[in-house]
Order: structure tokens, then C-alpha cells, then sequence
């Protein structure tokens, strides 16, 4: 009985591992640019420091993509359509966040509009210094999501299932009202 | 009986194994087409072995239903394809077999993508159809007249003519018009670039694929590789005279995509109307006067 279950365990473990190769080295990229660090992302994927070399790519829209990036400032609008285009993305899904804006709010923190602190409303696994971050510290940045991603780090995903009222709440503390659905079948 | 669905596995694990590999390396050939340094060869693996390892949403049984359709309706394909002299239906590898048999995996396709519900696969699916009505009739024609001149719509027949005396009775020599014709159709087959209307990532967010996430997506990438390998294998046996050996077989068909990628990647994309026109308008008019000299002066038989 207890060789049955260790054998189990045994699978899914390498099953695990085999998986998470094969996401470590093929990322699909969703980019969400709200602000102006998303400048610096054309340079990350072209022929200068050639993204594609690690495995990443864009895709076009969040069902398909593995990790969300937000580059730069929210308002309270863009954060309402990242809140849906994060929910509907498949998992495991990554975050990452670019520039100190999604930390404090930047120029705009004083703005009714504008959140300050990007990990109230959206669980974040990596996030890029520099104001702009300079390509290579977007490199940088995808390097170590992908060595989160091969050490089982990068569980930002499982802690938004975990805590999803508290997330949930701040959500609609921010925004009054969400609804999270499947638009074409009502 | 047993022979023939080994072979058949056979054929498909190579198709699989061959273009998905070949597409890495097309990658990497683009990259350095674009002087980077692109991807390992072996990155298409890993792209579709990643899409299977998450999980995926569902938009009801039509959705779901219609991908396994896809690929089912693909792999069967693949099965009649002769393939270096193999077969698994020795004897039912007529031209019009595959005509209709593709037709099943991609209708699976476009139900399932309409399935979702979602605007932008419906615009995907219709420009695929549209695309289709375009390319489908000029290479219909060159197929009829290679038919009519060579009096057998068996693939491995057409071959086995086409090896009678090596490069001179080869269609590419034969009927060169037809042959630049053929590979215009292909292009638009394949959803390379001049003809990429129904994928247009920055236009309509990838067409057909634009719910699709995880193990759907994943499946669906493979019935991509299969779809491409019968198209490509289909070309490489009606115009470059097949293959006797896999080596021939493989440079062939290395040829015949790589240069099509090529193409894909200097060209910009057209609007679907300007397709329809462009195909209506040039590769037609070659193909009618192909299929006259065929029928009526007997040249290239
Ligand atoms: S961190 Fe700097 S560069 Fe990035 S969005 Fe904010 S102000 Fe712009």
C-alpha cells in the first residue's frame, strides 16, 4: 500500500520536473505596455540581445501566454482589463513587473488614478530595477524568472488561488466592481 | 495488415519528428536571416511539450470536440501519405483522398475556433475559408492537367513516372509554369507570408487560435506540423519527382520550406481581397495556359 503511493509521489515528481523544463525554456510573453519602460522591450527581443535565443516569444493574446508583463505605471482602468487578462491566462502563469512605478506609483503616486503598489491587487514573481530598466537588466530579470521557474520559486499563481479573497478584495477596494466571466457565453 | 499500421505509425512519428525539428531549424535560420542568433534547433519541442504541460480552458464540448477532430482528422492523412516508397494503404494514395481528407481536420479547426465564441477567430475562419476559395482553383487546375497528361491520380504512380529518367522528367522541368504556380498555392496552403491573412497576430490576435491556451493550444500546434508536412510532402511528390531515399526525400522537402520561409520573411502581409485578386488575377491566368499546352499541344506529358 505505502509502495503504491510512494511510487505515485515518485511520478508525479518527475512528471513535475520534466514539466517545468520544458516551461523554463519556452516562455510566451503577453506584453501589457502601459507605460513608458515598455520602450525598452523592442531592444530585448531584436537582434541586439535576441529574447527568442532563451525561448521567449510574444504571443497575441493572454490565453495563450505564460508570463504578463506590465511595464510601467496602472491606472485604475488599465489595471481593470490586467485583472481580466491575467484571470483568463492558463497556468502556471508568471508576473513580471518593470520599473519602480509598479512599486510606489512613480511620477504619477499622488494621482487619484494611478495605484501605487502593483502586489495589493496581482501576485508578482519578478520585478526589473531601472527607470527604465536597461536591456540587459530586462535580460537580467528573465534569467532569473526562468531559474525561479527551475527551482519551483515562481508560485505567485498558487499564492493568488490561495489568497484570492484577500486579493480579491483589495481588487474591488480599488475599483468598485468586477466581473470576471467568460464574455461570449451568456 | 499488421505491416501496414506499423508503417503507418511509422509515417506519422517521422512526419512529427522531421517537421517538428525542421521548424527549430527554420527558427534558426530565420534568426540569422535576421542577424540574431535565434533559438536551439530543437525549441519547437519544447514549445509544444510546454503548451501540453498547462492546463486549459474550456468553451464547451463543440470546442473541445472540434480540436480532437483536427488532429484525428490530420493524423489519418498523414497514414495514406506515401513516404519514400512506404505506404500503410499500398494503393489508396489517390490525389482526391487527400483532397477531402484534410478537409475533415480543417473544418475540425473552424468549428472548434467558431466553438469559442469569440469574433476575431470567427474573421480568422472566414479569411481561411476566403484564402482557401483563392488558392485551391489555380492549383486544382495544374493537378487536373499534371492528371490528364500523365493519365493516373496515384501519388506513388506519378512519382514513379516522374523517376523514370532522372531530373528531365521531373514536373519542375516538365511544366515549369505549373510548378510556380503550384508553389504560389503553397505558400497560401502553408500561411506563409504574402498569404498570412487568417493568422495575422497584429491584426485580428492570431485568427483561429486566439482562445486557445495550454493542451488545446498545444494539439493544435502538433496538427499544424502534421498539415504542413502533408502539404510540403504533397508538393515534393507531384513536382520534384518524390523520393527514392529518405536522404533524397529529406533534402527535397528542407528546400521546398526553408525557401518558402524565406519568402515569408522579406514579404509583407496582403489584405485578404488583395489575395483573392492576386490569386485571380496572375497565378489563374498561368495555370489555364499550363493546362492548354498540356491538353492541347501535349507539351510535358
Ligand atoms: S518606472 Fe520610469 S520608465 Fe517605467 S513607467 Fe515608471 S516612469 Fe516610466
Amino acid at each position: 500500500m505505502d509502495n503504491t503511493v510512494e511510487k505515485q509521489e515518485n511520478i508525479r515528481k518527475g512528471w513535475d520536473g520534466i514539466s517545468r523544463f520544458f516551461r523554463a525554456n519556452s516562455i510566451w510573453m503577453l506584453m501589457y505596455c502601459t507605460g513608458c519602460c515598455a520602450i525598452e522591450l523592442p531592444q530585448a527581443m531584436t537582434s541586439r540581445y535576441d529574447m527568442e535565443r532563451l525561448g521567449m516569444g510574444p504571443m497575441a493574446t493572454p490565453r495563450q501566454a505564460d508570463v504578463l508583463l506590465i511595464t510601467g505605471y496602472l491606472s485604475l482602468k488599465t489595471l481593470r482589463r490586467i485583472i481580466y487578462a491575467y484571470e483568463q491566462m492558463s497556468t502556471p502563469k508568471y508576473l513580471v513587473a518593470f520599473g519602480p512605478c509598479t512599486l510606489n506609483g512613480g511620477i504619477y503616486y499622488d494621482s487619484h488614478a494611478v495605484i501605487n503598489r502593483l502586489d495589493q491587487y496581482l501576485p508578482i514573481d519578478v520585478y526589473i530595477a531601472g527607470c527604465m530598466p536597461k536591456p540587459e537588466a530586462v535580460m537580467n530579470g528573465f534569467n532569473d524568472l526562468i531559474g525561479m521557474i527551475k527551482r519551483k520559486e515562481a508560485n505567485g499563481w498558487k499564492k493568488y488561488e490561495q489568497n484570492k479573497d484577500w486579493y480579491r478584495k483589495n481588487q474591488i477596494q480599488a475599483l468598485g466592481e468586477l466581473r470576471i466571466k467568460d464574455e461570449f457565453h451568456e | 495488415m499488421i505491416t501496414g499500421i506499423l508503417t503507418g505509425f511509422g509515417i506519422l512519428l517521422f512526419a512529427f519528428v522531421w517537421q517538428t525539428s525542421l521548424d527549430g531549424i527554420n527558427r534558426k535560420i530565420v534568426g540569422r536571416f535576421q542577424k540574431r542568433i535565434g533559438p536551439k534547433w530543437y525549441q519547437q519541442f519544447r514549445d509544444i511539450f510546454k503548451a501540453l504541460s498547462k492546463t486549459g480552458v474550456t468553451h464547451g464540448w463543440v470546442f473541445d470536440f472540434g480540436v480532437m477532430m483536427a488532429l484525428g482528422g490530420i493524423m489519418a492523412t498523414v497514414m495514406f501519405l506515401p513516404v519514400v516508397g512506404y505506404s500503410a494503404f499500398p494503393g489508396m494514395d489517390n490525389f482526391f483522398i487527400f483532397v477531402y481528407l484534410l478537409a475533415v481536420g480543417m473544418l475540425g479547426m473552424a468549428m472548434s475556433s467558431v466553438g469559442s465564441g469569440n469574433p476575431l477567430a470567427g474573421i480568422g475562419v472566414m479569411r481561411a475559408l476566403t484564402q482557401m476559395v483563392g488558392y485551391e482553383v489555380p492549383f486544382m487546375i495544374v493537378i487536373l492537367g499534371i492528371i490528364f497528361g500523365h493519365n493516373t491520380s496515384s501519388l506513388s504512380e506519378l512519382a514513379a513516372i516522374q523517376q523514370a529518367s532522372g531530373i528531365m522528367t521531373w514536373n519542375l522541368v516538365k511544366m515549369p509554369i505549373g510548378t510556380v504556380v503550384a508553389y504560389i498555392s503553397l505558400l497560401g496552403m502553408l500561411g506563409k507570408k504574402p498569404f498570412e491573412t487568417f493568422i495575422a497576430p497584429a491584426e485580428i490576435a492570431s485568427g483561429p487560435m486566439v482562445e486557445y491556451g495550454g493542451k488545446q493550444l498545444g494539439m493544435l500546434m502538433i496538427m499544424h506540423e502534421f498539415a504542413t508536412f502533408i502539404e510540403v510532402t504533397l508538393f515534393v511528390t507531384l513536382f520534384l519527382g518524390g523520393a527514392t531515399t529518405l536522404f533524397g526525400f529529406i533534402a527535397k522537402y528542407f528546400v521546398v520550406y526553408i525557401l518558402a520561409s524565406l519568402i515569408s520573411n522579406a514579404l509583407a502581409r496582403f489584405k485578404i481581397d488583395q489575395v483573392i485578386k492576386f490569386y485571380y488575377k496572375v497565378p489563374i491566368t498561368l495555370a489555364i495556359v499550363q493546362a492548354l499546352m498540356v491538353v492541347f499541344l501535349g507539351w510535358g506529358v
